[in-house]
């Protein structure tokens, strides 16, 4: 953990203390930026972290139980027939951990934390790109328990010398004998000594090897390594943990049924990678702990990667962090995003540049423009006016963000539980929904208030019942209204429940009865006609009135509490919405970055003379752009005297127009030069290659225009 | 009387072997015979082949162990190379006696010192005039390593001119070893499988204490009628045996049966033996939480086996991805515009049902395409417009080490990489059903 956090810091440091620190004037509160940048990094960093312990927690414990219970007759010696009899069979763990391999290694660096605290020294972490075939397995497996055991007891010097790992022999034997004596040294051991290390652990603690990424490992390492394995189980009592990114079903594939039959392979799943977003959205954006938001754009190219490309939650929180140190570098009120209690002693150390800065914003803009011509000219003269102003302002946004979590999630209540969920399944659709626009104004929201107004009266109570929850704990203060008629339409509804019952009956019986009156089949018919037809018209129960009532008062809620951010004043300050620059780090296109600076050098090199218009080819352009666009005409196999001589034609055209004919003949020896550098440089590059089809021909290796 | 009958070794001996290996008489007496007696020498190389789990193995480690013949027994899987090989002989060898002690580690790299090596070993150890085993277990190791092994441990004797036999064990014919510039040929030995006659006497041999060996011989009895037809494996049957016969005993714990009520104790436990045969024996779940349903007297309907999880879980575009790359490795190149194009023309159509081959793309199996097809077809089976972005391009690696794509020579990265889809069609129908498309439409074989 601490590596991490010193690896994000080595790589972001220089460059936030250059930007940050290279203006000569702090007018922009570069420093003070940097520094509310890397706490609030910092708080978010371990919000993080003891999230995904909590989501791992349940996974953990489990795989702790197992690797207590593999080896139990080891430590007993049972003699027991059975036992006995039985074949010895080599405890696995199948962890089933998803795709998101980015992800693995967290989780693997947090189990082999675990294991090592309560169940044994000795784990092994394996990957299959370091274990080529069963020597090299063996090499680094040794090599990593025995420094294991070395970071242990590193008291004692001698011994750290006899394990020098490149002396012994890589074997099983030699293992084992290393296992028994380091056994055996804490059997030896002084009481007080012992404290240390065998009191968390038994005496002879199981051996874990983890394979981080079984399937990539090649089938002949693994089957080797399980049977040289099983054949010792009786000295060493290994554990082994294969880690799966796909399904279970890879090691049937892996491994032939006389290699699978000495294993006892449990079944272990992580939890979703889905489940774990929803979390994370949960506990950082979803709540009012940081001043920091994401606006809808950001938001959204975050979870496209997400859900599109990687399902990886690392990635997520990188992506996340990436949001955080550029909001803070290029936004300079970003100084005044931080917690309520230190906003006013910003706000009022504000520099005259920097109220010129919110004046600037188009949301302070807008805002002044609505407020009477007396106090345009102030706000827009007065710097101290503006700092209060400015003060409630910010405020007021803090309060519409603690409003907003707690009615977004009263909606997510509603909605979640609609047919078809018009407004998505996830929260994080619906604060998706709110942020972009008026919530109120779309489709899906009318469409869910029509299902809402259908449901029925068991769900529409635990549903209001969760409402009033939600509300009571939010930190919101002015929800005590809203709590006390929620409570009172709960209580109506209970009424109803008495009442109702009663007049059901009533209405049920007099129709029964009529209908016994009459026997003759025309009038039946009649008499059940007529039903209907009242039935159609009859004036809505109490139940749907009240049902209408409650809808009407969520969406009342919904429209004063859901305004979009992009509609509050000051909303740049806390939003980072700078969703093409995100993109652009996050989700590259080399292909179209390449093409671009190839058909079009103007976008990059910013040279007016390189500025074509339409097809053409400019001769000032670079000769690797030219020869580009030459042989994007091409097909598949490209002549080279056809393609030097277009690109002689394009260098000399604009240089001498009326050249004369003698000289286009032969071709200069510098264009030539020119031109093979310019095709060596494109071969480079990968999208020619020599061909050995036709002599004096390469092969195109793209096709189309990217 | 003793089967078996050597005026070399004891009769008391003989006994206890002949005791200790049902079933493998023949063979041990064969065996014996070759050996003979002690001083004399023996042939120089032996090779034993036969089935897994015929009894090669243990056979052989009873008889040298219970006549104290001196011997060294090493298995060629555990010492992979051929350095690790020979020192594990040598060290054996040194370790021979309790009173020598090995003092320095030994180093051996090649052949040439093995035999230096051994000739010391065997003068230190006073061996001289015994015969001494080397027993290689499963032999077919040793036609990885180089290609002097194999040669050289089959004409022991004559390299090191010291009375050694060279055992070796395999699972394969001798015919699969025979290097093609010749070697010295072993005595060959053959060790049938058993038969069930065989399997049940071997298997009741070992009865618990605690109940008649005729009651549990009726149990192994049952076990071999369920399982005989899919496993003759011993150790395997033995491993059942073990697991199951405590569901056996119930009726008789209970007090509901006595020993001899067979038919009562088949009909409680042959369904259970069955339920074992889908569960247990193919690792579907464990033999621990197999117990512990048994203990627990669950239903093991309820804890579910490791196929029952086949559903991955993967990124939009990786679904897509390997749609489009199914279809690639399943459809000929031709028939791309058919299925891709737009306006594809009424007359080509009726050309292309004309089946050139009769044979099904999915009999034949996946066939390499390269990466440019995989992203056209790619673009345009998704709905909305793909950026060639990198993180589509890791996803193609990632599911490569993830194994459901796997790479076709993969020694030219610029040269346009090959690849070929190596999921099941049941696997990616859940998966185009999981974004709706409908794959089979875009199947050529199924049109």
């Amino acid at each position: 953990m601490k590596m991490e956090r010193c690896l994000s810091f080595v790589i972001y440091r220089p460059v936030l203390d250059h930007y940050f620190r290279s203006t000569s004037n702090d007018s922009e509160d570069t420093v003070l930026r940097f520094i509310t940048c890397q706490s609030l990094w910092s708080q978010i960093k371990s919000e993080t972290e003891q999230i995904q312990e909590d989501m791992n927690k349940q996974l953990l414990d489990n795989l702790v139980s197992f690797l207590s219970r593999s080896h139990s007759d080891f430590q007993e010696k049972t003699t027991e027939w059975t036992s006995r009899m039985k074949f010895r069979e080599i405890p696995t763990a199948a962890l089933v951990l998803g795709v998101n391999v980015t992800d693995h290694d967290l989780t693997f660096r947090g189990l082999s934390d675990v294991l090592q605290n309560n169940i044994t020294p000795y784990v092994a972490l394996l990957e299959a790109k370091d274990c080529p075939g069963i020597k090299n397995l063996m090499q680094k497996l040794m090599g990593q328990l025995m420094n294991c055991d070395i970071d242990v007891d590193s008291l004692e010097d001698e011994d750290c010398v006899q394990v020098s790992q490149n002396k012994i022999r890589c074997s099983m034997p030699s293992l084992i004998s290393w296992y028994e004596s380091v056994t055996k040294k804490t059997d030896s051991e002084t009481p007080s000594e012992k404290r240390n290390s065998s009191s968390r652990h038994w005496q002879s603690p199981p051996v874990v090897v983890v394979f981080k990424d079984m399937e990539s490992f090649t089938t002949k390492v693994l089957q080797d390594f399980i049977v040289i394995s099983s054949q010792h189980i009786h000295e060493l009592p290994l554990v082994l943990i294969f880690g799966i990114a796909t399904s279970p079903m890879i090691i049937h594939r892996l491994l032939p049924h006389s290699v699978s039959s000495l294993l006892c392979i449990e079944l272990f799943q992580s939890l979703s990678c889905k489940e774990h977003l929803s979390t994370i959205i949960d506990k950082l954006l979803l709540t009012s702990h940081f001043p920091f938001k994401l606006g809808e754009k950001v938001l959204q190219v975050l979870i496209n990667i997400f859900l599109y490309h990687d399902f990886s939650v690392q990635n997520f929180i990188k992506g996340f962090q990436l949001c955080i140190v550029e909001h803070f570098y290029s936004q300079p009120l970003s100084v005044l995003c931080c917690h309520l209690v230190d906003i006013k002693k910003r706000v009022y150390s504000l520099s005259h540049d920097q109220c010129e800065n919110i004046r600037r914003l188009p949301s302070f803009r807008r805002y002044v423009e609505k407020q009477e011509s007396g106090k345009q000219i102030e706000l827009l003269t007065n710097d101290s006016f503006l700092k209060e102003e400015t003060e409630k302002l910010l405020e007021d946004l803090h309060v519409y963000h603690e409003n907003y979590v707690s009615i977004l999630r009263c909606l997510h209540v509603f909605t979640s539980s609609l047919p078809k969920y018009p407004l998505g399944k996830q929260i994080r659709e619906l604060h998706c929904a709110c942020l972009e626009n008026q919530v109120w104004e779309t489709n899906e929201y009318e469409s869910s208030l029509q299902l809402a107004r259908m449901l029925n009266k068991t769900d529409l109570v635990t549903m209001l019942q969760q409402c009033v929850e939600i509300l009571v704990s939010s930190s919101g203060k002015e929800f005590d209204k809203t709590v006390k008629h929620l409570k009172e339409f709960l209580t109506q509804f209970q009424n109803l429940e008495a009442s109702e019952a009663s007049q059901e009956q009533d209405v049920s019986v007099s129709s029964q009865k009529e209908l016994q009156k009459k026997t003759d089949l025309y009038h039946l018919q009649k008499t059940l006609l007529e039903l209907k037809e009242s039935r159609r018209s009859k004036k809505l129960t109490k139940f749907e009135m009240l049902r209408f009532e409650v809808v009407d008062y969520i969406d009342r809620l919904v429209r004063k509490y859901l305004v979009p951010a992009g509609d509050r004043t000051l909303h740049e300050i806390v939003y980072f919405n700078a969703a093409t620059v995100l993109r652009g780090h996050l989700n590259a296109a080399p292909r179209t970055a390449l093409h671009t600076a190839l058909n079009n050098p103007h976008w990059y090199l910013k040279n007016e003379a390189l500025k074509c218009d339409g097809g053409g080819i400019s001769n000032k352009a670079p000769d690797i752009c030219i020869v580009y666009k030459l042989h994007l005409e091409c097909g598949r196999l490209i002549n080279l005297v056809d393609w030097l001589e277009a690109f002689s034609t394009v260098v000399t055209a604009a240089e001498e127009p009326n050249g004369d004919a003698a000289s286009s003949d032969q071709v200069d020896d510098i264009i030539h030069a020119r031109f093979i550098r310019a095709v060596s440089e494109l071969e480079l590059l990968g999208f020619i290659k020599p061909s050995k089809q036709k002599t004096d021909h390469v092969a195109r290796l793209t096709w189309g225009g990217c | 009387m003793p089967n078996l009958d050597h005026p070399a070794y004891p009769a008391d001996d003989l006994f206890h072997l002949e005791s200790l290996v049902p079933c493998r008489e023949s063979q041990v007496s064969m065996l014996l015979s070759i050996f003979g007696e002690r001083q004399q020498f023996s042939f120089p190389s032996i090779f034993i082949y036969g089935h897994t789990s015929s009894g090669k193995t243990y056979v052989m480690q009873t008889l040298l162990t219970t006549l104290q013949l001196p011997h060294v027994f090493v298995n060629c899987v555990e010492y992979f190379t051929s350095r690790l090989l020979l020192e594990e002989i040598l060290i054996q060898l040194q370790n021979r006696s309790p009173g020598t002690e090995q003092t320095s580690p030994v180093h051996c790299d090649t052949l040439n010192d093995f035999v230096r090596l051994f000739k010391q070993a065997v003068a230190s150890q006073k061996l001289q005039d015994e015969t001494l085993y080397i027993v290689l277990d499963r032999a077919e190791q040793l036609r990885e390593m180089e290609a002097n092994i194999l040669p050289a441990f089959l004409r022991l004797q004559e390299l090191t001119d010291r009375n050694v036999t060279v055992v070796l064990l395999s699972e394969i014919v001798w015919e699969l070893f025979r290097p093609n510039i010749g070697c010295f040929e072993p005595f060959t030995m053959y060790f049938p499988d058993y038969s069930i006659g065989h399997l049940q006497k071997i298997l009741s041999q070992n009865h618990p204490p605690e109940y008649s060996a005729d009651f549990y011989a009726a149990y192994i009895n049952i076990l071999l009628g369920v399982f005989y037809m899919v496993c003759r494996d011993l150790k395997e049957l033995q491993h059942l045996a073990a697991l199951n016969f405590a569901k056996y005993c119930e009726p008789v714990v209970r007090g509901e049966a006595n020993e001899r009520d067979t038919r009562k104790l088949w009909k409680n436990i042959e369904p259970h033996l069955k339920k074992a045969m889908q569960t247990v024996y193919l690792r579907e779940i464990s033999s621990s939480q197999w117990e512990r349903l048994q203990h627990d007297g669950g239903e093991p309907g309820q804890l579910k086996g490791l196929s029952a999880h086949t559903h991955v879980e993967l990124p939009y575009y990786s679904k897509f991805l390997l749609i489009a790359a199914y279809i690639a490795s399943y459809n000929p190149v031709r028939t791309d515009k058919r299925f891709f194009l737009k306006h594809h023309g009424k007359i080509r159509k009726t050309n292309f049902m004309k089946k050139h081959e009769k044979t099904s793309n999915h009999l034949l199996g996946p066939k390499p395409f390269p990466l440019d097809r995989l992203l056209a077809i790619l673009y345009s089976i998704v709905d909305n417009r793909v950026v060639p972005t990198a993180n589509i391009f890791s996803q193609i690696t990632s599911l490569v080490t993830l194994q459901l794509l796997s790479m076709v020579g993969q020694n030219d990265q610029l040269d346009g990489p090959r690849y070929k889809c190596t999921v099941s069609l049941d696997f990616i129908r859940a998966i185009a059903r999981t974004v709706n498309f409908d794959i089979i439409k875009y199947l050529y074989d199924f049109l």
